[in-house]
């Protein structure tokens, strides 16, 4: 089918209607390596911006770490550029295999296998393993890539209140009929930053003969007194089925995502989850990077420690600046603001002050929690953060929004 | 009929509504309202089938069918002998 004026036309429509909702998404350049330093061009076209970058996942500051960077670079002169074939034909590298064992024993689960990305991994790994005489209970807060993979799944689907154990717990009796139950959890929240409570999910899934799922993407590498993530952080170590995480954020930043956990299960997903054999797997390069990843985070909890400082100074500071929060102690802190229009506005003004913030807000988090999603690193340093806070202060005192409570926030600002 | 209204709606108000002070009616829209997603609905029917008795069939299970307590009140309704 030709593409007319007429179908032009509705795309056209169909992107108007996004600017005109406010819900169209500029991205903005960086022209430097990510770091807590970074040249922004924005909007397009204008001179470039040294800010302070509050917003990456780059919790454990490794995105540009020197010796990532030399590792990455070593694995490209070793192992080549890319390898132009999916696992099962002729894709798996020596370092492949070696990647998956280090995260089996970094994670202390059975056995790994490495996916393109955590989205894809989390696309593939429930139609693998489940069927539909199964039933998959998920968190209403977990992340849009396992919804999508539920969607993929032939098992029935159902929800329980964000962290509320007792609902729970009515849906794994409800579903008692069903051949497996599998809960699903993220282990970290991406937009709340709380952490799920895996300690009595473990318990109600002994008792109801039920599997656990849960995505550590926001959690692996800081997480837990050693870094491996919220089953350490619960002491579940081991109790856990299936967990999922990605390179993409703490580990070296790059890309790349896996499914670690049960044996079984784990090979269950080489045979048949569709986005392992229909892609090619992560690059040499890359695999290389995270390889050195794990190292360092073996060798030392330094910046894992780090962050945890940081992330205390942080909340402490906001805290005492009178913003209302999301309660948590991960390094994700939102700053609840609850009118779209008021986070956008909020996240330009810092941006003026050299501070890089963005606002969330409908359809990304519900329906009148709109908000500044500040996520620290280890990268930072204590200048950085406190050039951060003296902006955030700055701005909040223009809204005159410190120390309001969120009912006046949202009488002065509507929801 | 009403009594049946009323259990329906005290089902979604504990199960789906996350804000105390969020009130519905019979006629509120549920899913097209943004305030059961359609998962969730995999619970509702659940429990209009063991309440009442009945097998609802996947094709009657739609989004439609299930957007106001009038509207499933409606369906149970059809499988009710």
């Amino acid at each position: 089918m030709a593409y007319s004026d007429k179908v032009r036309q509705v795309f056209q429509n169909t992107i108007e209607k996004l600017e005109n909702d406010g819900l169209f998404k500029q991205e903005r350049f960086i022209h430097s390596s990510q770091a807590a330093d970074i040249e922004v061009e924005f909007p397009v076209g204008s001179s470039l911006k040294k800010v302070i970058n509050m917003c990456a996942n780059n919790y454990l500051g490794l995105s540009s770490h020197p010796d990532v960077v030399k590792a990455a670079h070593d694995g490209l002169e070793d192992r080549g550029y890319g390898m132009s074939s999916v696992r099962f034909i002729c894709g798996t590298q020596d370092i492949h295999k070696e990647l998956e064992k280090k995260v089996t024993e970094f994670l202390g689960t059975e056995d790994t296998i490495l996916f393109p990305s955590c989205m894809d991994a989390n696309a593939g790994v429930f139609e693998a393993i489940l069927g539909s005489e199964d039933v998959m209970i998920s968190d209403r807060l977990v992340h849009a890539s396992i919804i999508d993979g539920m969607r993929l799944c032939s098992a029935i689907h159902d929800t329980f209140k964000h962290s509320d154990m007792t609902h729970l717990e009515k849906k794994l009796q409800l579903h008692a009929d069903k051949r497996f139950k599998m809960v699903i959890t993220d282990g970290v929240f991406s937009m709340d930053g709380d952490t799920a409570k895996l300690g009595e999910m473990v318990e109600l899934c002994e008792k109801y003969d039920a599997m656990l799922f849960v995505d550590d993407s926001h959690s692996s590498g800081f997480i837990g007194k050693t870094g491996r993530g919220t089953h350490e952080h619960c002491n579940v170590i081991g109790k856990i089925d299936i967990i999922t995480t990605t390179f993409g954020k703490a580990l070296g930043g790059a890309s790349g995502g896996c499914v670690s956990g049960r044996k079984e299960l784990v090979e269950l997903c080489r045979q048949k989850a569709r986005p392992y054999l229909f892609s090619n797997t992560i690059a040499p390069v890359v695999v290389s990077g995270v390889l050195r990843v794990l190292d360092i985070l073996s060798e030392s909890t330094e910046r894992r420690d780090k962050l945890e400082k940081n992330t205390e100074f942080w909340r402490k500071g906001l805290e005492e600046a009178g913003f209302v929060l999301k309660e948590g102690d991960t390094p994700i802190v939102p700053v609840m603001l609850f009118n779209a229009k008021l986070s956008q506005d909020f996240s330009k003004d810092l941006y003026d002050e050299g501070i890089y913030a963005m606002g969330f807000f409908f359809p990304v988090v519900p329906q009148g929690q709109a908000r500044i999603r500040t996520q620290i690193s280890a990268g930072h340093e204590m200048h950085h953060l406190e050039k951060a806070l003296d902006a955030f202060i700055k701005v909040g005192k223009k809204y005159d929004i410190l120390g309001k409570s969120k009912k006046e926030i949202v009488d002065m600002y509507g929801m | 009929m009403e009594e049946m209204k009323d259990i329906v709606l005290e089902y979604v108000i504990e199960e789906y509504l996350e804000d105390p002070d969020e009130e519905i009616t019979y006629d509120t829209p549920l899913i097209s309202g943004g305030i059961v997603d359609s998962f969730s609905m995999v619970s509702l029917k659940r429990f209009l089938e063991n309440k009442y008795s009945i097998s609802i069939p996947d094709e009657d299970a739609t989004p439609e069918a299930f957007d106001s307590v009038d509207k499933i009140v409606d369906l149970v309704n059809q499988f009710l002998k």
